[in-house]
């Protein structure tokens, strides 16, 4: 379960204090899929970065499967977060040097396993993904829906029970957009936990819960279209 | 996938930032692995000739240049012979033996050689010693610090090291090994210089320096043929030890007024004074290695840092350690500083052979410790320059992967 106590954070630009999150609690419980909606600058990256464990809140908790994360050393922290958490980004973020199947390989890599181990995973993921015929193409030799098809491969890669994504269908097209929503279901179903991040109402529907986060502050709850028609 | 796979897959995605990186590290470990090459055999071939030569004294004609020891006879000048006897009568101490010496330019096999004319030390004894009457009044160096063998080598062979010969007939020579070489001749052979038949009484060792291109013939014999008359291109002084030399210059000089007097110190002086500038010159080098070469590579990996903090931060995001990151950026400095290390000091040893004899008159051969200590230093100077901008990135906020660019 995922649970976000009186979390803060604030920034200090230029000599001007910004409040990015304001006692802002949450609990996500396992198996769950939530969205958080929110206008632009109202700190959904910084909520995403804080429940990923990379961004230190200024105070608060956040506890994931009851483990408080800031409070684990960096190293701990980082082989947690690699273990329990996977991204998926709006701009994909694949290293632009690496083939599809590389990329996948990273996180299988920095888990320690071993290269043919990591050769098999990573072609079954892409395999599931529908792209089993493009392994050796590097992301600017695929389209935009394909890069975040490997995108998607790549966080399934060492199977995290939870899931953030951050304005996953951002800059896709309707049909790409489609394809990676019906995959955040698959996945729902297959037990993991899902919260994204996202300014697209048709996107924040697909979930089941929706959060409502303006100015830092999360504000209300609100069940999505789809269990008000249930 | 590894981290050796990533540093090197992103090391080729920039080619241009990685030969500019390489250039500037393998240029200056170029510049110093071939100026410290030539300074250290310079520097070693001066240390022979001082070593094999301390004690020598040469007499030259007044307007003769002093490039270089060997060839120091080469000049063109002459003076009389009768300064030899001059100097046997003034029977000075410390004066072991006499050489004179003629020199003029022959062809042999089709190719210039330089023909000297050297006088047997059996006839230097004979002849000059007892027209003087001297022979059994040799004035000896008191204190000499040479040890007296009393044993003399009579080869032929022996002109090479001992730059004298004890027995040479009037119409036999002593070949250079380079024009042995050249020309195929050996020990019996017959050579017809100036329109006269010569045999070839022995083929000296190398001794790596012009001497190897020479043919030694009767001193009278030379002058003969070129009809010179009784002149020599230069008188060489064996001293019985390097203190017995020092003494006798100044002698030599109040006895020849109109000669020039060297000792081998003089001769290279010059070579001295290039090889100190050399050595200055490859601590400079060394500094604009560290600086240009540190400079370059330290700017390149800030900006390959730059560059690359979305990719940073994205692997922070996947579980990738700071620790991790400083690795990546760390190895590729590696390899930089190695490939530059090594293409420098291997260009830097080519560059070293093919201009040393050209530079400063040495036979230069690769020196594996010398190499190695400059690949080192490259390396060396990459990783501390490069570490900086690595920390950096390795302190990068993983958040980096959220932002847009």
């Amino acid at each position: 379960m995922f649970e976000l106590q009186e979390v803060c954070k604030s920034y200090v630009r230029r000599g001007h204090s910004v409040t990015a999150l304001r006692a802002s609690s949450l609990t996500i419980p396992r198996g769950d899929y939530a969205a958080i909606v929110g206008p632009s600058g109202s700190g959904k990256s910084t909520l995403l970065s804080v429940l990923g464990g990379m961004l230190t809140p200024d105070g608060g908790k956040v506890l994931l499967d009851s483990v408080s994360i800031y409070d684990l050393p960096v190293a701990k922290r980082t082989s947690f977060r690699r273990e329990r958490i996977g991204f998926v980004f709006q701009t994909f973020n694949l290293v632009p040097y690496l083939t599809a199947l590389e990329n996948v390989q990273i996180p299988l890599f920095l888990a320690g396993l071993p290269d043919d181990e990591q050769q098999v995973r990573a072609e079954t993921l892409l395999e599931r993904v529908g792209l089993g015929e493009r392994l050796h193409h590097k992301p600017s030799e695929l389209s935009t829906g394909q890069q975040q098809r490997v995108a998607l491969a790549r966080t399934l890669a060492n199977d995290p029970p939870v899931i953030l994504a951050d304005e996953p269908t951002g800059n896709l097209d309707p049909d790409s957009r489609r394809v990676v929503l019906d995959f955040f279901d698959q996945l729902h179903a297959e037990g993991q936990t899902i919260l994204v991040v996202t300014h697209d109402t048709f996107v924040a529907d697909r979930a089941k819960r929706i959060f409502h986060l303006a100015d830092g502050a999360i504000t209300e709850q609100s069940e999505s279209s789809q269990l008000r028609v249930a | 996938m590894n981290i050796k796979k990533i540093a090197w897959k992103e090391l080729w995605e920039r080619p241009t930032a990685m030969i500019t990186s390489l250039l500037a590290i393998a240029l200056g470990v170029t510049a110093l692995v071939a100026i410290r090459h030539i300074t250290v055999f310079s520097e070693q071939e001066v240390k022979h000739q001082l070593s094999e030569l301390g004690a020598n004294i040469l007499i030259l004609p007044p307007a003769a240049s002093l490039q270089d020891y060997y060839s120091a006879d080469v000049n063109g000048g002459t003076l009389l012979e009768e300064h030899v006897s001059t100097v046997l009568l003034a029977n000075l101490a410390g004066v072991e033996k006499l050489s004179p010496k003629l020199c003029t330019s022959v062809k042999v096999g089709g190719k210039d050689v330089i023909l000297t004319g050297v006088l047997p030390q059996s006839e230097m004894n004979t002849q000059a010693w007892q027209s003087v009457g001297m022979f059994a009044k040799k004035n000896k160096h008191e204190g000499c610090t040479k040890a007296s063998t009393g044993v003399v080598d009579t080869s032929p062979e022996a002109l090479a090291s001992l730059r004298t010969i004890e027995e040479l007939d009037r119409f036999a020579v002593v070949v250079g090994a380079d024009v042995a070489a050249s020309t195929k001749l050996q020990a019996g052979a017959s050579l017809v210089l100036f329109g006269t038949q010569f045999k070839v009484r022995a083929v000296l060792p190398p001794t790596g320096t012009v001497d190897d291109g020479r043919v030694f013939a009767h001193l009278h014999t030379v002058q003969e043929l070129t009809k010179s008359g009784e002149v020599v291109s230069a008188i060489e002084v064996m001293g019985c030890c390097e203190d017995a030399a020092g003494g006798l210059v100044p002698q030599l000089k109040a006895l020849l007024p109109d000669a020039k007097v060297v000792t081998v110190s003089q001769v290279v002086e010059t070579q001295v004074g290039v090889n100190r500038l050399l050595a200055k010159s490859s601590i400079f080098v060394l500094g604009v290695l560290v600086l240009v070469g540190g400079a370059t590579v330290a700017s390149s990996t800030s900006a390959n840092v730059r560059e690359r903090r979305r990719e940073i931060g994205t692997l922070m995001a996947l579980g990738a350690t700071p620790n991790l990151i400083l690795r990546l950026f760390l190895l590729k400095a590696t390899w930089l500083g190695l490939a530059g290390g090594i293409g420098g000091a291997l260009a830097g040893i080519v560059l070293a052979v093919l201009l040393g004899p050209h530079w400063a008159g040495v036979t230069v051969s690769p020196l594996p410790s010398l190499a190695a200590i400059a690949v080192t230093a490259a390396l060396g100077v990459t990783l501390i320059a490069a570490y900086w901008p690595a920390r950096s990135a390795a302190q990068l906020d993983p958040c980096t992967c959220f932002r847009e660019i």
